[in-house]
């Protein structure tokens, strides 16, 4: 089995769990509403968890170990997608980022349920059960404020036509596209592409909001070789500002 | 956390002069024989107004309370301290929902409650009102604030109105869990290097003062409220709650080879209650009353993040539009 694609694999889907699991928490006591407040914690500390899960395998393939990994490198060593790193903006956004990012988070951890790579379909079997209840999270909502005021459906259309092209940044093709389906690790990006369209057409067609033609869209990519927006590099700062005090330390 | 110090009104004798005395007599000997009051039953005015008040300060303060914690779940050292935060900081956000509702069974809304809250009318516990500086003043408060908080609550939670109880009930449960993590963030502090040792003994003289003040005014100086007590709405004196406090973790904090910036601090083995210099309750005033250190800020926060999430609630209640085929 081709170590060197698992751990391309792993990277980043383990770095876009971290990056939007911190996006997640900052909205801790900024919420619309204490019952968004508590949900959108809930899920960071799910995205967060899944991060150190998907570290741990790749700590087991040879890597450093979890809080090295997370904590210490730089923006251009990340493989998230610019879409995860992108500032919370107004709960609209935040809101249509979770939509589009949980339901092909979903669906590739459904795919992956299947791995060849144990590991991975193991911890795969566990997460999907959990994402059941982000997907139907967001989509509940995505429903209710997509068809609720005048000021609602406009300020979700606005987010969902800025998101989309950041949100197709997750089905960057890696380089390992075709080992990782020969070796049947993985589908490959582009089959798990098509499936997220047709899920977030099926619920956006509940709305009233409109889905722009795909083929006008062009993908941000570039997340996945380390090419990241001004906005990765002060997070990460951030994130790691106590560990640095002293890195001999145990905290 | 993180109910304490409550601060009441001056309690008038004519305040229960117009209620109906059998229904008193009634309402009082239930509370004698240890009964819960329940939201449908008959209750004095006062006693409803003095519950929505402490339940409500209560409530303001687990939400105002996770803001100077909240701002370090993004800079907690490792995933285990920023896992255990966020599912910290997590709980009082769902306590203060909680006991908003406990509160709404006395026939406030939540958002008349949280209004009054950005408009200054009610209180929340003073302590938040200061800073968090470093990672470990987020360490004194998981560990001793949230201590402070579980020795009044566990005192208010044998008190006579029934949601409220049963709230703190379930409350005091995951605050055990906060004062085990706080702790443990504390002994790695003080086991640690000599930069974390610092930074935990410099955090210890920030917050001393705050957390002398957290009990509430001492008794010689505060307002009469021996009716609440009488009620059980308020379980035990200020001061009292303060030495209980001293006695569980002064030891503590000793132990693990901290000072405690109060040359008189110690325990009166005669009477065994704790000495110390008497907390500045000229500062208390100023600070309960707008002008600590963060009150604008924590207030301005509240009300930028209502503000901002108005759209939201109000598409909330918006019936869902069906979308129409046109005729023709």
């Amino acid at each position: 089995m081709n170590h060197e694609a698992i751990k391309e694999l792993l990277y980043k889907m383990a770095d876009d769990q971290l990056i939007l699991g911190h996006r997640n928490s900052e909205w801790t006591g900024f919420g619309p509403l204490l019952e968004e407040d508590i949900a959108f914690s809930s899920m960071a500390q799910d995205k967060i968890g899944h991060s150190l899960a998907l570290y741990t395998i790749l700590h087991e393939l040879g890597e450093q170990d979890p809080d090295t990994i997370a904590f210490t490198r730089n923006a251009d060593q990340f493989h998230n997608t610019v879409f995860t790193e992108l500032p919370n903006a107004e709960y609209d956004f935040s809101l249509i980022r979770h939509f589009l990012y949980d339901t092909s988070e979903a669906l590739r951890f459904e795919i992956l349920s299947q791995s060849s790579f144990e590991p991975l379909a193991q911890l795969a079997i566990k997460v999907r059960g959990e994402l059941r209840y982000h997907t139907m999270h967001a989509n509940t909502w995505i429903k209710q404020l997509g068809s609720a005021t005048e000021e609602s459906i406009s300020k979700l259309q606005k987010s969902l036509e800025y998101a989309l092209p950041y949100a197709l940044g997750l089905f960057e093709p890696s380089l390992y596209e075709s080992k990782l389906i020969n070796e049947k690790v993985f589908e490959g990006e582009k089959a798990l592409e098509e499936k997220w369209k047709k899920k977030v057409e099926e619920v956006i067609a509940q709305t009233q909001l409109q889905l722009p033609n795909w083929k006008t869209l062009t993908p941000h990519y570039g997340g996945r070789i380390g090419k990241h927006s001004e906005h990765l590099q002060p997070l990460l700062d951030e994130m790691s500002e106590v560990l640095r005090i002293d890195p001999t330390a145990e905290w | 956390m993180y109910g304490g110090g409550n601060i009441f009104d001056e309690i008038k004798p004519d305040d229960v002069a117009g209620e109906d005395s059998i229904k008193l007599a009634e309402f009082e000997a239930r509370i004698d024989r240890g009964e819960k009051i329940e939201p449908t039953d008959w209750m004095p005015k006062l006693y409803r107004k003095q519950l929505i008040r402490m339940i409500e300060q209560h409530a303001h303060s687990e939400i105002i309370g996770a803001l100077p914690e909240g701002t370090w779940i993004t800079r907690a050292p490792g995933f285990k301290r920023k896992m255990a935060l966020m599912a910290k900081v997590q709980d009082e956000v769902g306590h203060g929902q909680l006991l908003y509702s406990a509160a709404e069974t006395l026939g406030k809304s939540r958002e008349q409650m949280i209004d009054d809250l950005i408009n200054g009318k009610s209180k929340y516990s003073n302590v938040f009102n200061y800073p968090t500086f470093t990672w470990a003043d987020c360490c004194f408060i998981s560990w001793l604030v949230d201590a402070g908080a579980i020795v009044n609550q566990l005192a208010n939670a044998k008190g006579s109105y029934g949601p409220y109880c049963r709230a703190l009930e379930r409350i005091c449960a995951e605050e055990s869990f906060h004062l085990k993590y706080g702790h443990h963030c504390v002994i790695y502090l003080a086991s640690g290097t000599q930069k974390q040792r610092d930074m935990f003994q410099e955090a210890i003289y920030r917050w001393w003062p705050p957390m002398m003040h957290f009990f509430g005014p001492s008794d010689k100086i505060s307002v009469h409220t021996e009716i609440l007590m009488k009620w059980k709405v308020k379980m035990d004196t200020n001061d009292n709650m303060r030495n209980q406090f001293l006695d569980m973790y002064v030891p503590k904090i000793w132990e693990l080879g901290f000072t405690i910036p109060d040359p008189k601090l110690k325990k009166n083995t005669a009477t065994g209650r704790w000495e110390y210099t008497e907390p500045d309750w000229d500062e208390f005033k100023r600070v309960i009353n707008g002008g600590g250190p963060c009150n604008k800020e924590r207030l301005e926060v509240r009300r930028i993040a209502e503000e901002r999430g108005r759209w939201v609630r109000e598409a909330l209640r918006a019936p869902k539009t069906e979308y129409i085929t046109p005729l023709a």
